[in-house]
């Protein structure tokens, strides 16, 4: 059984597995608008191989980490704003 | 074309070339604007859209003031997409000697009715935090802004109802306007606003090119408030050779943050030259300890069109009948473009010009 952890998405908690990228929980919890662009429009992981750009998050406190690179820790803070 | 010659050709579709057009257009002219490539798609769009009064000389004071206060008129019909904001800028010092400057350059613009505001070290950090601590202080000019420059030239392009052509212009004289496929385009006027370029259409006009570099990043809201820039880039922006870097730094309405400066003489290729734009960031940082830990998302490079006095070259061309200059604007050119454009029309209409037209006259370089 791989050993399950948690990330705050928002202020919210999710459980996942170990092993799970951060778009992948966020997805899994029904997140889908991960940022904003620059005219305000909702944007999500689209081609969820690090090369669109579209699946950026802040993960603790750092802005425009690609979510879909990103494998979740325990404890992990993630803001989609 | 169809019909008769148009009475003015404007030979550039930059900013500069834009702003003729559109004030021609104006005064009743019927205007054709030839341009190379995608209108504004050369300095224009290379620049930082930093539109700045500066007070070094009075004919530079005039021509930037003036067309400062005709952009604020314009800026409110552009389209969003122009991105205006009335950023100011703070030029900051490292030293008191600095400070000295800041305070020369503060009755300076005050003296010609420009507000402009001292900050000590306490309020320089409260105006700006992300600048590193040490810092003597500043002087805030709020009435500076920040602007995209390319979709400005595009607005002043379509608003003037000029046909827009598209063609290569290989030279220009009193019989027209040649273009590379052979074609000769005539006008009553040909205005060379071709800016670096301008030159090499026309042997003997004083530009040459001097390129430079910027960096945008990634969106950091909050990282930058104003266009901030050092007190010694007066230095090195107007040192007469060898190449130079220099803090320029502005905040974009996106929240994206701009990275300059670099000058450099006879370097003639567009390719980023890796020291210069590393020493360009490392002297960004030495103000912006953060700046190296945002994302840049581009770099690239563009060439101002430089003139041995720094100032433009606007009016007829001496030695013919019918060729005028609209160039040199070395990196002011978004700034001085609406006021250039004034004058070439007020000029062309025997108009009475809002401020002196003589020191801008080609007609001072002594060609025959």
């Amino acid at each position: 059984m791989p050993e399950r952890i948690r990330i705050i998405v928002d202020g919210r908690e999710l459980h996942v597995d170990r092993g799970v990228t951060v778009a992948a929980a966020m997805m899994n919890a029904g997140i889908r608008a991960f940022r904003q662009s620059v005219s305000g429009e909702a944007r999500g992981p689209l081609c969820g191989m690090g090369v669109c750009m579209e699946c950026r998050v802040t993960i603790n406190r750092e802005p425009h980490c690609r979510s879909c690179q990103t494998l979740c820790e325990d404890g992990m803070e993630v803001q989609t704003r | 074309m169809n019909g008769a010659a148009p009475d003015v050709l404007i030979v550039g579709g930059g900013i500069v070339g834009a702003a003729c057009a559109w004030e021609c257009s104006l005064g009743g002219l019927k205007v054709m604007v030839v341009e190379a490539d995608v209108p504004g798609s050369g300095a224009t769009a290379a620049g930082m859209g930093h539109i700045v009064a500066m007070e070094d000389s009075t004919p530079e004071f005039h021509l930037t003031r003036y067309s400062q206060i005709i952009w604020n008129e314009l800026v409110h019909e552009m389209p969003a997409g122009v991105e205006y904001l009335p950023c100011g800028t703070l030029w900051v010092a490292v030293d008191e000697e600095e400070m000295a400057g800041a305070r020369r350059k503060q009755a300076s613009y005050l003296g010609r009715g420009v507000p402009a505001e001292l900050l000590d070290a306490r309020q320089l950090a409260e105006a700006e935090p992300s600048l590193r601590s040490g810092l003597v202080g500043g002087l805030l000019v709020p009435e500076d802004s920040a602007l995209y420059p390319p979709v400005a030239a595009q607005w002043l392009l379509t608003q003037s109802g000029a046909e827009v052509r598209r063609g290569r212009v290989v030279s220009i004289s009193d019989s027209g306007a040649q273009l590379e496929d052979g074609t000769l385009l005539t006008a009553g006027i040909i205005v060379n606003a071709a800016g670096a370029m301008s030159s090499k259409l026309m042997p003997g006009v004083p530009v040459t090119p001097r390129k430079g570099h910027l960096v945008i990043t990634e969106r950091y809201p909050g990282f930058l408030r104003h266009q901030v820039v050092e007190l010694g880039y007066l230095k090195s922006a107007h040192a007469a050779g060898g190449d130079s870097v220099a803090l320029n730094v502005q905040p974009r309405a996106t929240g994206q943050v701009l990275i300059g400066s670099s000058r450099q003489h006879g370097a003639t290729h567009k390719e980023i030259d890796r020291p210069i734009l590393s020493a360009m960031l490392r002297r960004a940082e030495e103000y912006l300890p953060g700046i190296m830990d945002l994302v840049a998302v581009r770099c690239w490079t563009g060439f101002r069109a430089t003139t041995p006095d720094k100032l433009p070259l606007i009016g007829p061309w001496p030695g013919t009948q019918r060729v005028w200059l609209a160039t040199g604007h070395e990196g002011l050119g978004i700034t001085t473009g609406p006021a250039t454009g004034r004058l070439v029309a007020d000029l062309i209409l025997g108009r009475t010009p809002a401020i002196p037209a003589q020191p801008y006259l080609p007609a001072r370089c002594g060609h025959a």
